[in-house]
């Protein structure tokens, strides 16, 4: 059994938010989603903000991610994340409270200006995260 | 004689500055605990970051890169990381007196050092010396958009090749006893000589090599330097702790000292003024 599960550690600067032994992880790269088994071929690549699942031994475990690197070596996975949040971690109202101050924000401003990346790429974050919560409540 | 009155009043004052310095103790070690935990939390990443980057690294070429290419070093860029505040014993007299070394010693060596001063204290303390700072930030709550901040413009400045060699000077947390002081060199970012199975393999990138550099270079940097200021920050805490440790015991100490001298003070008025009555009345009966 053991040489089918591969070994996942998902951390952010703030705190590692995972660490445990899956058998598949499914992760929003930025040149599209990608799905990772045992015995994939090395491989480093760039993040989207996006929904990861991973597939663990009794259940499937879905996460919120904002953006980062994930590398795959041997039988490690190592995602390094802006953000990461699990689904049952995300708090809707707040997320929408969020979303509705961002939305706010960008509407006074410029596409030039400085700050709307940073708001644009805030919307999106906690657009992802309800859509993630969204399908983990369909899921379980 | 000393003055009775005089004695109690110091010996209240003694008191209060005890309850002073073992208040700030609690304090400090209270921030200190906060401050231990956010670096035991910030380090899993540090640590997976920097082998992601390492074995990225190891496989590319210098040019890949403006951050890997190395040059003539010229201008140095000095990042001093000490605290907002004082009352912490020697921890910011260290870093000043390393970077004032360094300094000395490398004056010759480079046409320039300009200093990026992190933390109120270094400021002031360099206010007052004929130095070129590049830029000051006050760290107040230690935060990676802070540590961002700086990375950002450490970025910039040397792929503008406005210097050619970055040193930061930090103190890194052991326990809360001792600090070492770090002098490390940042950039440009050196190639480690790692030679392990995971070199040779074929290896698969996604976009592409060079914008995985572009990507994760600078993040990385940026994960230096909070790594850097929690240390800096957990150090400081700790440094109050045993600062405000030893000046409690210090005045207790002296409340001890004061109060033994108050009570022999006390004793020798009774004992006159028993005198005093004793002599008033042989007198009398004379």
């Amino acid at each position: 059994m053991a040489e089918n599960y591969m070994q996942l550690d998902v951390v952010t600067p703030e705190k590692a938010v995972l660490s445990r032994m899956v058998e598949e992880v499914i992760a929003p790269g930025s040149a599209g989603e990608f799905g990772v088994l045992i015995g994939h071929t090395p491989f480093l690549t760039t993040l989207k903000p996006g929904q990861l699942i991973a597939k663990a031994e009794d259940r499937d475990i879905y996460m919120a991610v904002g953006g980062g690197f994930a590398e795959i070596i041997g039988s490690r996975v190592i995602v390094l994340a802006e953000s990461a949040v699990l689904a049952e971690d995300i708090n809707e109202q707040e997320v929408k409270a969020d979303l509705e101050q961002a939305e706010h924000k960008l509407k006074g401003l410029d596409k030039e200006d400085s700050e709307y990346s940073k708001w644009d790429s805030r919307i999106r974050k906690a657009e992802v995260k309800l859509k993630v919560l969204e399908n983990w409540q369909k899921a379980s | 004689m000393p003055n009775l009155k005089d004695l109690k009043n110091r010996i209240g004052s003694v008191k209060k500055t005890e309850q002073i310095t073992s208040a700030m103790r609690m304090v400090a070690a209270a921030k200190l605990r906060r401050a231990q935990n956010d670096i035991i939390a910030a380090r899993p990443y540090a640590i997976k970051t920097n082998e992601v980057l390492v074995s990225l690294v190891t496989r590319t070429n210098p040019d890949m890169h403006p951050l890997l290419r190395v040059r003539e070093p010229k201008k140095c860029v000095l990042v001093v990381i000490a605290s907002d505040r004082g009352l912490c014993g020697s921890f910011n007299q260290n870093v000043f007196r390393r970077t004032e070394a360094f300094i000395k010693a490398n004056k010759d060596k480079y046409e320039e050092i300009s200093l990026v001063l992190v933390g109120k204290r270094s400021r002031d303390y360099f206010k007052r010396k004929q130095m070129k700072v590049r830029k000051n930030v006050v760290i107040g709550v230690p935060s990676y958009d802070l540590a961002a901040e700086i990375g950002d413009d450490l970025i910039d400045g040397y792929i503008k090749e406005e210097f050619d060699e970055l040193i930061v000077i930090f103190n890194e947390f052991k326990s809360a006893m001792t600090q070492i002081l770090h002098e490390d060199r940042v950039l440009p970012v050196e190639r480690m000589d790692v030679e392990d199975e995971a070199t040779n393999v074929e290896y698969l990138y996604e976009p592409s090599e060079d914008v995985l550099l572009d990507a994760l270079l600078p993040m990385s940097f940026k994960m230096f330097f909070y790594r850097a200021i929690l240390e800096s920050a957990a150090s400081e805490h700790g440094a109050r702790m045993t600062a405000m440790e030893s000046a409690s015991g210090n005045a207790a100490d002296m409340i001890g000292r004061l109060s033994i001298k108050y009570n022999r003070a006390r004793q020798a008025a009774i004992t006159t003024e028993l005198m005093e009555v004793v002599g008033g009345a042989e007198a009398l009966k004379g």
